[in-house]
């Protein structure tokens, strides 16, 4: 991206200004809401023990919803259709990994290979950004030939690419670094909740940021249509990579709240079954819809976590054994729960619209003026 | 204005255009009739850089523009509006004309409210999805949305294809109307009877050639066209 189109594209730093005390301004519900709910994690955090589950799935929800933002990002707001995002995660969440184990834990990590090269650390903020530049950088040398590709075949690419990088994490040759098909441990790590949320908040809101601009609005003209789009003008190659490598980036963010969130990482982990998890909350909370995604990715955190646990253990009433209820059944369940979905629900919870502080209001009046005629 | 010489072009393993020359003088209106497969769509979409020639030269005042990517052709003033209208159907009518000026880096209020007085109907429906508009509101949109990247040449495909005949005797009103705002156009048609009526050069396309040309009124008074294209 040239300095030139920076310029054009983003604001000058006068209107950035007066831009963002309008977008305040117009949304001041939306924010009162986001600071109610910081608000009231940190009050959930002081009044119900840590070991609660409602934390395991604020947590990792969070993370997915990020993750699942940033595929959304790709596939449903410019229409490229990649499943490489387990693999930028797994970048992310190595990057973060190997540059914030202490120098004196190094010995004990790094047990097979004298401590590994990397002898310093840096801090945890740094890493994280590090982490999605490495899988942004991934992404722009695999985006270059890939994103000639179109749909299925792009999505075939991007799988292999993931499935390749997990192989490459895991070679021995590589073990100074990634400490080849062990575990990467004793990273800080985070405690509260509110860590996940901010930094899945902060990068959340830039992802909104940039479909919201003049960039987001090329990304839906290229999904709507390619042709029409480059005879507007817009530069097809430069775009997709664009929102390859941004998509890519929160994706390596994500990854290295995930390594964070698990106290450890392998390789072995980020297999392909996770791209699917993802795309599925994706596609559940309707493909081109932000909130969407982020709502659907704490119903799905929570139900694969939580709500449906139960399905796993033998349960009985009295003497009677309850049929069907084994390990191994909630996932059963939740894959009928998903192809009803698919089946009645193909739009998603919110298709590709978004939930928003005057969708409430307008909803609200809606239903105020449903009953007023029935009353009437 | 536009100037092609000996222009080759290969499409899908054929030669679908062999060898045209024509020129497209400034303010004026040009039309390329022919039948279907003649070569109309793939001239348009090599002068704006979507395909590439095999051989042959494109010249837009003065400046060799030939096998240049449609950024830059974009940025130069050339302008599509492609076949099928093809707008955003998932983008507001308001994001639509945005993205016709995305090239552009200067304010473009005032090219909106020139294409709002120019098409009324499309400021009543500012907030509405490009996809729910009905196709004479389509193809509008699609006019208005070449229109604000402030061209120098709007090159049209097919405005009339699938419109009723009084929606096309619209479009070709605007079509006038846009020419004398000082835009030079640059029209395809199968509707041979209005386009010649519109234009002032017309050129006949025959599988990849051009076979006849001359103005509007002249092709239309020539035998052949008459038997061929207006079936009369």
């Amino acid at each position: 991206m040239n300095v030139m189109n920076m310029e054009r594209n983003g604001l000058n730093n006068k209107s950035t200004f007066s831009a963002v005390s309008e977008f305040i301004a117009k949304n001041k519900i939306g924010f009162l809401l986001i600071i109610v709910l910081y608000s009231a994690l940190f009050i959930l955090e002081k009044m119900m023990p840590p070991s609660s589950m409602l934390f395991v799935v604020l947590k990792k929800g969070a993370i997915y919803a990020l993750v699942a933002v940033s595929m959304n990002l790709l596939n449903g707001f410019t229409g490229l259709f990649s499943l490489g995002q387990a693999g930028f995660m797994l970048i992310g969440s190595y990057t973060y990994a190997i540059f914030t184990i202490p120098v004196e834990d190094r010995a004990a990590v790094y047990q097979y290979f004298d401590g590994g090269i990397i002898r310093f650390t840096v801090p945890v903020f740094i890493a994280l950004i590090m982490a999605g530049v490495a899988a942004g950088i991934f992404a722009f040398f695999i985006g270059l030939p890939v994103l000639r590709l179109k749909s299925d075949y792009l999505a075939i690419a991007t799988l292999g690419f993931a499935e390749i990088i997990r192989a490459i994490f895991q070679w021995n040759k590589l073990g100074p670094i990634t400490n080849g098909s062990n575990l990467l441990k004793k990273f800080p790590s985070f405690s509260s909740v509110l860590f996940p949320f901010t930094v899945a908040g902060i990068s959340i809101a830039l992802i909104v940021l940039l479909i919201n601009s003049s960039y987001g609005r090329a990304f839906k003209a290229i999904r709507d249509d390619e042709i029409a789009a480059e005879a507007m003008g817009i530069n097809l190659a430069k775009h997709k990579l664009l929102s390859f490598v941004i998509s890519s980036f929160f994706a390596g963010v994500g990854g290295a709240l995930l390594a964070m969130y698990q106290t450890t990482v392998q390789a072995s982990a980020f297999k392909a079954a996770m791209t699917y998890e993802i795309l599925l909350i994706v596609v559940i909370g309707g493909v081109g819809s932000i909130t969407g995604s982020v709502i659907s990715s704490f119903l799905f955190i929570a139900c694969s976590e939580w709500w449906l646990r139960f399905l796993d253990s033998e349960t009985y009433i009295g003497s009677f054994k309850v049929p069907l209820l084994a390990s191994g059944f909630r996932k059963v369940v939740f894959s009928v729960v998903i192809m009803v979905i698919v089946l009645f629900y193909n739009q998603g919870i919110m298709g590709t619209r978004e939930f928003s502080s005057e969708g409430i209001a307008r909803f609200f009046s809606r239903i105020a003026s449903r009953n007023r005629k029935e009353g009437a | 204005m536009l100037k092609i010489t000996d222009l080759k072009v290969n499409y899908g393993g054929i030669e679908a255009v062999k060898g045209i020359s024509f020129e497209v003088p400034e303010k004026s209106i040009v039309t390329l009739i022919g039948a279907n497969g003649a070569g109309k769509s793939t001239t348009l979409r090599t002068i704006c850089g979507l395909v590439k020639p095999a051989g042959g030269k494109v010249e837009f005042m003065g400046e060799d523009i030939t096998g240049k990517d449609p950024t830059s052709i974009v940025s130069r003033g050339i302008t599509l509006v492609p076949e099928g209208r093809k707008i955003f159907p998932n983008l507001t009518v308001l994001e639509n004309l945005k993205i016709g000026a995305y090239l552009r880096n200067d304010d473009i209020s005032e090219d909106l409210k020139w294409v709002y007085d120019l098409f009324p109907r499309l400021k009543e429906r500012e907030w509405q999805l490009g996809g729910t508009l009905s196709g004479g509101e389509q193809q509008m949109l699609a006019v208005g949305r070449a229109l604000m990247s402030r061209p120098k040449l709007m090159m049209m495909d097919e405005p009339s294809l699938g419109l009723a005949p009084l929606i096309v005797s619209n479009i070709f009103e605007i079509i006038k109307e846009v020419n004398r705002l000082g835009v030079t156009i640059l029209l395809i048609e199968q509707n041979a009877n209005m386009a010649l009526q519109t234009a002032d050069i017309g050129y006949v396309m025959e599988t990849g050639r051009i076979t006849l040309s001359g103005s509007g009124q002249d092709l239309m008074n020539n035998p052949d066209v008459k038997a061929a294209y207006l079936g009369t």
